[in-house]
């Protein structure tokens, strides 16, 4: 589609399909006898209406960035990773081993080796798919998602019969030592005198996630690997004929996208829970599949739609919390939003495209 | 609801609910949703039955993830609720966090002790009860093969599971207890077609009653055993009338009752430990019409002697959570 200008492609595609989204979901509330107007009032407000909205929001910002950004790196790279579920609940464990068996003396090493961990745990957990791929042609997307079912049953394993302490019956870890407890963004801006509410979890892994796209967007576009994962996403013949080893160019998008994902649970797991709980991802791994769509898989793109699910998340809970809107019909709301901008883009794309086609035929 | 209206008024005002005098009781149901069939719809009628009988209102709200633990209990207490009831031993951490901040607030919280002097936390003895649907299964069997079907494998089913498999003991030390977890994520609670292909590979393994502990999966079991023509054997509520005459009994965990007190008793709840066993009825095995059939008059006789010992102190059932681990059954 080569027939829309960049601003268009980028920015008018998403924003109708949004629109679109929205306007189905005011339907949706409406037929359930809720006035659609307040109700998106509330979210607005509810989200980004004050700094305690703001913080929610950015908190599960931070874990879409995350896992979005761990989506677009394979995507560029022509690999559809779907396993960013498990990669992240394998980056908890990394996290979790980090900071319950060594006595870190300060927040900022157990930060530093928690980083370390998880993207290492993530990075092997899509190791295993990658090399299935590059040597044996598995399909990435099958192995990548059954790779989430083993990862799952891994964690149950382990945290209801070696991590759980004795006589709990939540099956979590045990609580971290205090002294790891990450800095919130409350305690961040305090510094630089910036009051903000401090009853919510958003914490110093949102400027690590925005670290990481900055890191994502150097790589993609400023290194030689980076244009041979883009060359290799591009065509996969051609790249090979350039003289680019499909089997390291696979291995390293994979190891890359696994790290990301896996480096989400310094947020969740680090930043919020203090403890490693059974779904600490709760489906952002599934998510990620949907920034990164969104975002068209550029990390300032990516940066702006998680906060975009950011904001559906907290206002979402703000429904819950001051409606009766059931929480299945938020999801619904979500869904609609996922559908429109990620699956179906196509179908604003084209109109839009036959759209610019028109005023250019009329213009000559 | 009109939530809206408290919602400019309550944030950050916490003196506030001091001043209101009868504040509606709150319920937060855990991750599950209201309607799962098992034990968060067990406490959505307790508050129902409480409702219809005072015509008192409640508030209620379902949490959709982790990270919202916190901020939902801390907004309903925001609003003055009161008693603020809480589902499920997740939320120990929540209110061991929110609860000082509310210090003229209850909270209560169902299968969780926290330590709080605001807070009446309620925990249940389900390996008693189900050792007492063990020996029933033991008595009604005649393959001298018995089955458990779990949800998700965390330590809650193991104690269901390690109660049931000691009670099948106590009655037949030599039979076989064959146990199966559903699977290891959240829809192991609602998978009833899995239910029932676990429950017919037992059934093709010799087992002839099977204790089904797993939420909606369950009703999949239920089923399953009672196309197959043996026994099961429900849990949580009175799952009898489900199936009459083919399930043996039910294992009731009395969360609408605990639902139910909390509420009638208001802002007045006593805080502290409350333990929800056979003795104070908190648990207990369903008979009623549906299966008078089905209990003998000795296999009654047999099972209530026990239950009597075990309120009594003479038996002690091993809880699984105790030591983790189960010398009955392994899972």
């Amino acid at each position: 589609m080569t027939t829309l200008p960049k601003w268009a492609d980028t920015f008018l595609v998403p924003l109708i399909s949004l629109l679109i989204a929205f306007v189905l979901s005011g339907l949706v509330i409406l037929a359930i006898g809720e006035n659609p107007v307040a109700a998106m009032k509330l979210m607005v407000t509810g989200a980004l209406g004050s700094t305690y909205g703001w913080g929610y929001t950015l908190y599960y910002a931070t874990n879409f960035m995350f896992t979005g950004l761990a989506v677009s790196v394979a995507f560029q790279a022509g690999l559809f990773n779907i396993g960013g579920e498990g990669q992240a609940g394998l980056g908890g464990l990394g996290v979790a081993v980090a900071c319950l068996y060594v006595p870190w003396p300060h927040w900022s090493l157990a930060l530093i080796a928690a980083i370390f961990m998880s993207a290492l745990f993530g990075a092997a957990w899509a190791a295993i798919p990658a090399y299935l791929q590059a040597k044996r042609g598995s399909h990435i997307v099958i192995t990548t998602i059954m790779f989430n079912f083993i990862a799952s049953a891994l964690l149950v394993y382990l945290l209801v019969n070696i991590m759980r302490p004795v006589g709990t019956m939540d099956s979590a870890s045990a609580r971290f030592d205090a002294v790891m407890r990450l800095p919130r963004l409350h305690d961040i801006l305090a510094l630089v005198g910036i009051p903000f509410n401090n009853r919510n979890p958003a914490n110093i892994s949102l400027l690590i996630a925005l670290l990481a796209a900055v890191g994502v967007w150097v790589l993609m576009w400023h290194t030689r690997l980076g244009f041979e994962l883009r060359a290799f996403g591009k065509s996969e013949k051609a790249s090979v004929y350039a003289g680019i080893n499909p089997v390291r160019i696979t291995m390293y998008a994979m190891l890359i996208s696994g790290g990301l994902s896996g480096m989400m649970a310094i947020n969740t797991v680090m930043g919020e829970a203090q403890r490693l709980l059974l779904n600490s991802v709760e489906g952002a791994g599934f998510i990620g599949i949907a920034v990164a769509l969104m975002g068209r898989s550029h990390p300032f793109g990516v940066v702006l739609a998680a906060v975009l699910f950011g904001f559906l998340y907290q206002g979402g809970a703000e429904l819950a919390l001051w409606t009766t809107v059931p929480r299945e019909l938020i999801t619904v709301i979500q869904a609609l939003v996922i559908l429109f901008t990620g699956a179906l883009d196509d179908m604003v794309r084209r109109p839009i495209a036959a759209l610019f086609l028109l005023f250019r035929k009329a213009r000559t | 609801m009109s939530l809206m209206k408290h919602l400019a008024a309550a944030t950050g005002a916490i003196a506030l609910t001091a001043g209101m005098a009868a504040a509606d009781p709150a319920l937060i149901f855990d991750l599950g949703g209201k309607f799962d069939k098992s034990f968060n719809e067990a406490a959505y009628e307790g508050a129902q039955r409480w409702a219809k009988e005072t015509g008192g209102s409640y508030k209620e709200l379902e949490m959709q993830s982790e990270a919202q633990r916190e901020q939902f209990v801390r907004r309903m207490a925001e609003t003055g609720a009161n008693p603020i009831v809480v589902l499920s031993f997740s939320n120990i951490e929540t209110l061991n966090t929110v609860a000082p901040d509310f210090p003229d607030t209850k909270f209560v919280l169902i299968d969780g002790i926290v330590d709080q002097p605001n807070v009446r936390s309620i925990i249940f003895a389900e390996h008693e009860g189900s050792y007492l649907v063990g020996m029933l299964a033991a008595l009604a069997s005649k393959t001298n093969t018995v089955g458990f079907i779990g949800g998700m494998d965390i330590p809650l089913i193991r104690k269901f599971g390690c109660g049931y498999a000691e009670g099948v003991k106590a009655v037949k030390p030599d039979a076989t207890v064959i146990a199966n977890m559903t699977g290891n994520t959240g829809a192991a609670w609602n998978d009833p077609v899995k239910g029932g292909e676990l429950a017919k590979s037992q059934i093709s393994q010799g087992a002839d009653v099977i204790f089904a502990a797993a939420g909606g999966t369950g009703l999949g079991v239920l089923q399953a055993a009672a196309d197959g023509g043996i026994l099961s054997i429900g849990v949580d509520s009175n799952q009898n009338y489900l199936h009459p005459g083919k399930v043996l009994t039910s294992m009731l965990k009395r969360v609408d009752n605990a639902v139910y007190d909390a509420f009638k008793a208001g802002d007045k709840v006593e805080p502290g430990v409350i333990n929800m066993d056979l003795a104070s009825k908190g648990v207990d095995y369903a008979f009623d019409d549906n299966n008078k059939d089905l209990i003998t008059p000795e296999m009654k006789a047999t099972v209530d002697a026990a239950a009597a010992k075990i309120a009594s102190g003479e038996i002690k059932v091993h809880d699984y959570n105790s030591d983790n681990s189960c010398p009955f059954v392994s899972f």
